[in-house]
């Protein structure tokens, strides 16, 4: 349903992507992984729109979407949810999640998908009157993934989803967005640095490094590769 | 102490207009981060427009008050379009610039088209003052804070519990994650330009009965407002109400006690104090990043 293809982008004359790769397919739940400043959540920002590609193309759902606006991407079925959760602090929970469904394809439904969000993640009813900035960073995770899910998705992205986060926090958001995955059918792609646990939350994984895609296959065959030691603990650690 | 009513009117009567001006830069700011330094020259538009339907169409100014909000608004998308837009997300420097240009070229606008003759808009109640419990005020500046008051408490209202000044303020608060909405960013930014645009031009519809119109009347009116703003928290509204009050109180209380000709002096000095003390605002613990509060 996504395909990444030979993504170039530059941020001036720095150029931070090297014909990146990427793809979802229905259903799937994929990881990016990578080390610090390998380009990850520029090729995430580059899908949404919140970057424009020097070259390459990004095709969501049969179109082409590179160059659009990032808010015409929501529309078509797109959710991001930036690294640090990025809630807008002085709104309240409720707020946050309901400007999610600002998207004309998803406000008529609003009621209806508030509902069914507040079922995966009771937190945004629970804490619906407080301002956002005031809950932990857990809560905060969790209403940014609610507040994505608002806008009735196919594909949710999630920069860096356990940033922070106590284990057992974390292990809780690993289960809901499997559950996300399961229950509303919603194709998942998160960044994570940590490769045993994003590799055992996805299907499949790409490794990025240096803004190029140098690696891709199932979870349990990265699981396995040298060349993944390689990059994450370095040549020496084998 | 007799003049302690007159004191305490005359602050609020002054500070009115003064709040609306300061809300609408404010409030510009807060979710453009774009200081508008061309504001007075709306106001001093918005004081023309009120001189010109009187002389013309014998308009009441407070009838001119109703269709100037539609024509400031309207004054303040296409200046966005044309001059804000394309320099909203380039460097200060490159904004200080377009906006203090806009107003050098509005001022020189209006003097080629109005000259620099002082105009006056004589109501037949120009001159009616009440008096109430000792104190004396002028039926003209009675009317302008009661109409300022009531457009800044709407403009409050609207930016808290309406949808559009929610999605407003989550611009002011986070852009990229308000785009990732759905939120055409690029259009709250047209809409609130032109709304601090409409309230200026309000304010210098309501000032218009009660002092000169000329090309350069902006300036007076909007040193204050930026004294108010940055004293109230820059971006934050209710900081920017509460520091035009008390601004007009300093100006007040001032000019009756020493002299009117220091009136400047004295709150530009309380101005200077105050950032010596609290650089952020009075009320700016949260730094700039306050609108939406």
């Amino acid at each position: 349903m996504l395909t990444v293809e030979g993504l170039d982008v530059a941020y001036g004359d720095f150029q931070v992507l090297w014909g990146a790769e990427l793809r979802v397919d229905e259903g799937e739940i994929v990881c990016v992984l990578g080390p610090n400043g390998a380009g990850k959540s520029t090729l995430m920002n580059t899908i949404s729109g919140l970057v424009k590609p020097r070259a390459g193309r990004v095709t969501f759902l049969d179109q082409r979407v590179d160059g659009l606006p990032a808010h015409r991407s929501a529309g078509h079925g797109l959710a991001h949810v930036l690294e640090r959760r990025r809630l807008f602090p002085f709104l309240t929970v409720l707020d946050n999640v309901l400007l999610g469904s600002h998207n004309p394809r998803a406000r008529s439904h609003r009621a209806e998908t508030l509902e069914r969000v507040e079922a995966l993640f009771p937190v945004v009813r629970v804490r619906r009157a407080q301002l956002a900035h005031t809950l932990s960073g857990g809560e905060q995770q969790m209403v940014a993934i609610a507040r994505g899910l608002m806008a009735r998705p196919r594909l949710l992205m999630v920069d860096e989803p356990f940033l922070g986060l106590a284990p057992q926090v974390a292990r809780d958001i690993g289960l809901l967005l499997r559950r996300i995955r399961e229950e509303e059918g919603i194709s998942v792609v998160f960044i994570e640095q940590n490769v045993e646990v994003a590799l055992r939350l996805a299907d499949r994984g790409y490794v990025l490094e240096s803004g190029r895609t140098i690696l891709s296959g199932p979870s349990a065959e990265l699981l396995r590769s040298s060349e993944v030691k390689r990059i994450f603990l370095g040549d020496v650690a084998l | 102490m007799t003049a302690l009513p007159q004191l305490i009117v005359s602050t609020l009567l002054l500070g009115g207009v003064y709040a609306l001006i300061a809300v609408g830069l404010t409030l510009i700011f807060g979710v453009l981060r774009v200081v508008n330094f061309a504001h007075g020259e709306f106001l001093m538009l918005g004081m023309y427009l009120a001189f010109w339907a009187f002389a013309l169409l014998h308009f009441d100014p407070y009838l001119t008050l109703v269709v100037s909000l539609p024509i400031s608004f309207a004054v303040g998308w296409a200046s966005y379009r044309g001059v804000m837009r394309p320099i909203v997300h380039a460097s200060h420097n490159v904004q200080v610039f377009t906006t203090v240009g806009l107003s050098i070229a509005l001022q020189n606008l209006a003097l080629v088209l109005f000259t620099a003759d002082a105009r006056f808009v004589r109501t037949d109640y120009y001159a009616v003052v009440v008096r109430i419990a000792g104190a004396a005020f002028n039926v003209a500046q009675i009317v302008a804070f009661a109409i300022a008051v009531a457009l800044t408490a709407g403009l409050f209202t609207f930016m808290r519990w309406s949808y559009t000044g929610k999605v407003m303020r989550a611009t002011a608060q986070d852009r990229d994650a308000s785009a990732l909405m759905g939120i055409d960013t690029d259009r709250v930014y047209a809409i609130t330009w032109a709304v601090g645009i409409a309230c200026v031009g309000a304010a210098g519809v309501l000032l218009a009965p009660i002092y000169p119109v000329y090309p350069t009347a902006g300036l007076q009116f909007v040193l204050i407002a930026y004294v108010a703003v940055v004293l109230g928290g820059l971006g934050d509204m209710a900081g920017a109400l509460i520091a035009a009050l008390a601004v007009a109180a300093v100006e007040v209380v001032g000019s009756y006690t020493i002299g009117t000709a220091w009136k400047e002096v004295l709150y530009l000095l309380l101005f200077i104090g105050i950032l010596v003390v609290r650089p952020a605002g009075l009320f700016g613990q949260r730094g700039a990043e306050a609108l939406g509060a």
